[in-house]
């Protein structure tokens, strides 16, 4: 699944189709199609309030979709809960991170999910598969997978949140804007990480502001604006400034909400 | 063996360093605001110098030091109470007189009502269960602070108590097993029994624990290290029994009084218990992450309502078995069980012992070691000075002092980022 998941052609992992969420009056996204594939990572950009958070945390099970199709793997799945988000290999990584300071990083990773021999915990089994997961994803900067979070910097922390995420063989891994608390090397260390997902053959989901960031490690860049998808194009085909225009105006040359066949949900 | 040998690397990773290494990374930890129970062992230490210095003879005689077992014990049992309240960051004022009212069922079942024994500790211990759950019903569910639901559960338990107990006034208890509980003593010979299956129990369990961590490749403490607790454990509880050993009547022909109270087997399997509840099961590791951050506890999918209410039933149900040790030590149950300064001494007890305020930190063990060093203040103090107001004070002062050291290594730990 993962070694012929690079092209174009290959089958989207999570597929939506004419997606359309409400909190009472406000219509926040309209008739949305995004496509996400496996082993790359697809950058969902938008201006504040055009509609990105809800639309991960629809993904995610938070708030169910009011209508549309949402197919994960080629079927169509109904997730209302963020447990059945879980179950079918979904992991979102909140940009607050929700680690608890006061646990070290082996419990942080399995919070509410611990393995179990008997009626107490396996903490041998636990800290080998935390070991396991963090040497895959090549994470040398812990210095003790039994050190607590707090102790940890903010690339350390994004790094742990990762690796929960990708414990659980999860298939698609939602970044909630990874980067924005970091330093320059903290910045760049994540993104190799967001990178080394996605050349694992993880679909990624990465949420940024920064178009540096976006232009460094995606392959796949998909523009809200306002409420609407303005155009989802493969990174190589745009450039920063065409990006730019389309989170600022919803478009950009030929690309974008007015005329655009290759994105069949842009509304006039 | 204070020097580590320069091994290759991944013999010092399983082998976790030598002593040097052990009390490099303790200091560490200290230093970044992770006190653990130093403070608590040094205020012990501390404390038993001064009042040995000042009062030698009559502070260190075995009686006394029999009498600091018991004296502690009921504080001990709330504060262990008390812990899975605080590491939710949450407060129970009610606990003693939760302790009360329970020990006012069991008063009245067993001596007004002639229940037998059994049926009767198991009305009391449900008292505490309902009474928890009751007031974590409402702070889960209604989301209203727990200061001011247990502050009014502390009055309406009083009055429930008054109402329980009576026109008597006081109820006397005269079931023996209960009054032997606080009263009675083991012969020598077991309290020798109870001490061995301790070391070696305590022993066997963590030496099994390192050897599989080695087994699994995992960082394992080293041996030196474990050798020194084992020697250190088996060296202080040794002492311990041999003095709780020797005869403590005045005359010893007409009574004989020696031997480990039974009280000790309470707490060690309370202690024993509970430690492996909070840290060696998920139940527990949510506990601490709902004090930690309760919205990750949230979002990892924890029951974040469930898991307070049954801190809140843990808190009241240790504070009936309190009930049980104060009816056992007054021999009788009145109006006034549970109340006073016992409340502020169990918490003290908690905080003293390195439980924080804040929540998310704490162990079982800080309650004896806090019970213990509250135990030698209330104990020692009398034999300095008879005014009861200096004694109010250096306990007032003791507990803001552990408070002040939980604030600021809690704020020492944030700027190294240990919290």
């Amino acid at each position: 699944m993962t070694s012929d998941a690079s092209g174009a052609a290959a089958q989207p992992l999570l597929s939506l189709s004419k997606v359309n969420k409400s909190f009472g009056a406000v219509h926040v996204l309209r008739d949305v199609d995004f496509s996400v594939r496996p082993g790359r990572v697809t950058a969902l950009v938008g201006d504040n309030g055009a509609g990105k958070s809800t639309l991960i945390k629809s993904i995610a099970g938070i708030h169910p979709f009011d209508s549309g199709t949402y197919s994960f793997e080629g079927q169509e799945v109904h997730v209302s809960d963020p447990k059945q988000a879980n179950a079918l290999g979904i992991e979102v990584v909140y940009q607050d991170l929700a680690l608890c300071d006061n646990l070290d990083v082996v419990h942080n990773m399995f919070l509410g999910r611990e393995l179990k021999k008997g009626v107490g915990l396996d903490e041998s089994e636990m800290e080998k598969r935390a070991t396991t997961t963090l040497s895959g994803l090549s994470v040398r900067t812990l210095k003790s997978v039994r050190q607590n979070v707090a102790s940890l910097s903010g690339g350390q922390r994004q790094t742990v949140a990762i690796a929960r995420a990708v414990l659980w063989n999860s298939k698609l891994v939602i970044l909630d804007e990874p980067t924005a608390a970091l330093g320059v090397a903290q910045t760049e260390q994540v993104l190799k990480l967001v990178r080394r997902l996605a050349d694992n053959g993880l679909a990624v989901i990465l949420i940024s502001h920064n178009m540096n960031d976006v232009k460094q490690v995606a392959d796949d860049i998909a523009c809200l604006y306002l409420g609407q998808m303005a155009a989802q194009v493969e990174a190589a085909d745009v450039t920063t400034g065409q990006v730019v225009e389309l989170i600022t105006s919803g478009r950009s040359g030929d690309m974008g909400l007015p005329r655009d066949p290759s994105t069949s949900g842009a509304v006039a | 063996m204070s020097t580590v040998t320069t091994a290759p690397d991944e013999d010092v990773q399983v082998q976790g360093g030598g002593l040097a290494q052990a009390w490099r990374d303790y200091m560490a930890r200290v230093r970044g605001g992770e006190l653990g129970a130093l403070p608590a062992v040094l205020a012990l230490i501390t404390l038993v110098l001064i009042f040995t210095v000042l009062k030698g003879g009559i502070f260190f005689s075995a009686f006394n030091f029999a009498n600091l077992i018991t004296q502690s014990a009921t504080y001990i049992v709330l504060a262990m109470g008390l812990i899975y309240v605080l590491l939710l960051g949450e407060i129970d004022l009610s606990a003693g007189f939760a302790a009360g009212t329970a020990a006012a069922v069991l008063a009245v079942t067993l001596t007004l009502r002639g229940w037998p024994l059994i049926p009767s500790l198991i009305a009391c211990l449900l008292t505490g269960v309902l009474i928890g759950l009751f007031i974590g019903v409402i702070v889960a569910k209604l989301g209203i602070p727990s200061f001011v639901v247990t502050l009014a559960m502390f009055l309406a338990l009083q009055g429930i108590m008054l109402i329980v107990i009576g026109d008597g006034g006081t109820i006397p208890i005269r079931d023996d097993f209960v009054k032997a509980i606080m009263n009675g003593n083991m012969t020598p010979i077991a309290g020798w029994i109870l001490y061995a299956v301790v070391v070696l129990g305590y022993g066997f369990v963590t030496f099994r624990s390192m050897s599989s961590r080695r087994k699994a490749g995992l960082v394992a403490p080293s041996q030196q290290v474990w050798l020194v607790k084992m020697i250190a454990l088996a060296v202080l509880l040794g002492a311990a029994v041999l003095i709780l050993n020797q005869q403590r009547s005045r005359n010893p022909k007409l009574t004989s009084i020696e031997g480990v109270p039974y009280v000790v087997i309470v707490i060690l399997a309370l202690l024993v218990l509970l430690t492996y509840n909070l840290s060696r099961t998920s139940f527990g590791r949510h506990v601490y992450a709902v004090g930690g951050n309760a919205e990750a506890a949230r979002r990892a999918g924890i029951n974040v309502a469930r898991i307070r209410i049954a801190c809140f039933i843990a808190c009241s149900t240790l504070a009936a078995v309190a009930g049980i040790l104060f009816a056992s030590k007054d021999q009788s149950v009145s109006p006034s069980t549970g109340g006073s300064t016992t409340l502020l001494y169990a918490v003290g007890a908690a905080v003293i012992g390195g439980t924080s305020l804040f929540g998310g930190r704490g162990k079982i063990r800080d309650a004896i070691l806090g019970g213990l060093v509250i135990a030698v203040i209330a104990n020692g103090l009398p034999l300095i000075t008879d005014a009861s107001g200096i004694q109010f004070i250096v306990t007032g002062l003791v507990l803001l002092i552990a408070a002040s050291v939980d604030a600021l290594s809690r704020r020492r730990a944030q700027a190294s980022g240990r919290a």
